[in-house]
């Protein structure tokens, strides 16, 4: 009876696995990494912390999470909120990164948008002004970086056009090429109510052009986070990019990993929340 | 005789057009300048760039530079094209491995991966194996995709004559699979190049060491607006060559029709 009981649930793990296989071999894929990594970090073949154990970059992970080390002072007057908080220093950082990448995706996206229905509604303004955007676009854009500097100055407005510039780029071409695929029978449905200019992009262009939108935003972000994390590295006192340099600087590798991997994780997850808001997965494809 | 040269005209129109807006755009700088409504120690006038150029040309030894850039640029392409098409190769044989890690490169394709320049600074140093290094990290997950993309994509039809003349799994491989895929694997090619090139520059100027990007950070720390103006300039025109370049090449490589 006993024999059963052990056979059936040999039999169902083995069935789970076969069943699963793509997961098992994540996991598998997954364990044999962090096995090397810390096999690595014990054997001393490479440079002392270049290669730190997982427990202390788990831990140095918690104490940037977790640890509030720094006083923040909540000052909403409209809310009736004064008061002294202490956070973790890694959200303030954040927070720091975060208004430079909104406020950069903002600008370049409005203005990416703007440009990319002028060049996308005129065939004589694509062919005329598009081949600019299309050679600028994969310039390295962090050599504008001490352009920016002079023009904005050493604080986050340098860093907010880093990301508007690199943003921008991938936005125009994509709502050009979007502006192009539009169904012309829908243009001339607009025409034929009479809509102005400013009606044919919010009621036609716009929602035609969803796709092509989300997608440019979604590329532009990357782009964005990629400009104004840089700049941070170069020259700022605040931001992850700053903190990245301040671990390199102090060698504190368990904390640079630590910040790497949330990075990393906010990047991808906020890529894939655009494409998920943006009804990109539910494309069909022909 | 006045169709052909009205088609010509209407055909050069928009170049003309765009070159002569970029020229007046220079002159409204230029006089702006001159007229102190911009400040000059911000905004250099387009003359100075202009003049800066045989300056930083010649002076800062903008060609022994500008081998060292290539020079790594290629290191990064030849490593990110062997792995890469490796690794695509690898993921399109494991059907298993591809459906486990597919999603997993295309996230590291997504994340922002240079952000690890001073990780590789501590690994290999302020030296030409951290840029190697981070150009190869930025252009390896496009090209493992688009290989797996075109060897994926081989018409089936081309597949089966394959298999009807009784080919080996190598034999397969490489006189059906590999010949079909190869414009993908350019266009992986060309992305791998251009992300490299783009990190390859941007960690010079940020570790201030190499060929094009430091001349930019150089210039900058000098307060040299002018040769900077014109070091900016210089890159981009050679990331634009590059960029045609590689564009020709592929539209060479893919087939007609």
């Amino acid at each position: 009876m006993a024999e059963t009981g052990r056979l059936s649930v040999a039999t169902r793990g083995t069935g789970w696995i076969r069943e699963h296989p793509v997961t098992v071999l994540r996991i598998f894929i997954i364990v044999t990494v962090l096995l090397v990594w810390e096999g690595l970090a014990q054997s001393g073949l490479l440079y002392r912390d270049v290669v730190p154990s997982l427990g202390k970059i788990g831990a140095s992970l918690i104490q940037l999470l977790t640890v509030p080390d720094l006083p923040w002072r909540v000052d909403i007057p409209w809310l009736g909120i004064a008061t002294d908080i202490r956070v973790p220093s890694l959200y303030w950082h954040l927070y720091a990164t975060f208004y430079e990448i909104v406020l950069g995706m903002l600008i370049g996206g409005v203005s990416g948008l703007a440009v990319g229905i002028l060049l996308g509604g005129s065939k004589l303004m694509q062919r005329a002004y598009e081949p600019f955007l299309y050679y600028l676009g994969p310039c390295p854009k962090i050599i504008f970086f001490p352009v920016m500097i002079m023009w904005f100055g050493v604080g986050p407005g340098s860093k907010v056009a880093m990301g508007a510039i690199s943003c921008f780029f991938p936005v125009a071409l994509n709502v050009a090429g979007g502006m192009r695929e539009i169904d012309k029978v829908l243009i001339r449905v607009g025409r034929s109510f009479r809509a102005n200019t400013w009606q044919m992009v919010t009621k036609i262009y716009m929602p035609a052009m969803r796709h092509p939108i989300i997608n440019g935003m979604r590329l532009g972000l990357g782009v964005c986070l990629i400009g104004a994390l840089l700049a941070e590295t170069k020259l700022s006192n605040r931001g992850v990019g700053f903190l990245v340099i301040q671990a390199y600087t102090l060698f504190d590798m368990p904390l640079m990993y630590s910040l790497l991997i949330v990075l990393f994780v906010i990047s991808i997850g906020a890529n894939a929340l655009i494409g998920r808001l943006g009804g990109l997965d539910t494309i069909k494809r022909s | 005789m006045s169709r052909p040269t009205a088609i010509s005209t209407r055909r050069y129109f928009p170049a003309v057009l765009g070159l002569g807006s970029f020229a007046a755009f220079v002159l409204l700088v230029e006089l702006l300048v001159f007229a102190d409504v911009f400040n000059r120690f911000i905004i250099p006038p387009p003359s100075d760039v202009l003049a800066a150029f045989p300056r930083v040309i010649m002076d800062e030894h903008v060609l022994s530079r500008f081998v060292l850039t290539a020079g790594e640029a290629l290191a990064a392409s030849v490593l990110v094209t062997i792995f890469g098409v490796a690794g695509g190769v690898l993921l399109y044989q494991f059907n298993l491995l591809r459906r486990a890690t597919e999603t997993w490169v295309a996230a590291i394709a997504a994340a922002p991966l240079v952000l690890m320049y001073p990780l590789y600074l501590v690994i290999f140093g302020r030296n030409a194996t951290t840029i190697v290094m981070m150009g190869f990290t930025a252009g390896l997950a496009p090209i493992i995709l688009k290989t797996l993309e075109g060897l994926a994509g081989t018409r089936r039809v081309l597949i089966n004559v394959g298999r009807s003349f009784n080919l080996t799994r190598s034999q397969q491989f490489w006189k059906i699979l590999f010949p079909a895929a190869l414009p993908t694997i350019f266009v992986g090619m060309r992305l791998g190049l251009i992300f490299a090139l783009i990190n390859i520059v941007g960690v010079e100027y940020l570790i201030n060491f190499g060929g094009l990007g430091q001349l930019i950070n150089e210039l900058a720390e000098r307060y040299d607006l002018a040769g900077t103006y014109a070091a900016i300039c210089f890159v981009i025109l050679v990331s634009i060559i590059v960029f045609m370049l590689t564009e020709r090449l592929e539209r060479w490589l893919r087939p007609a029709g």
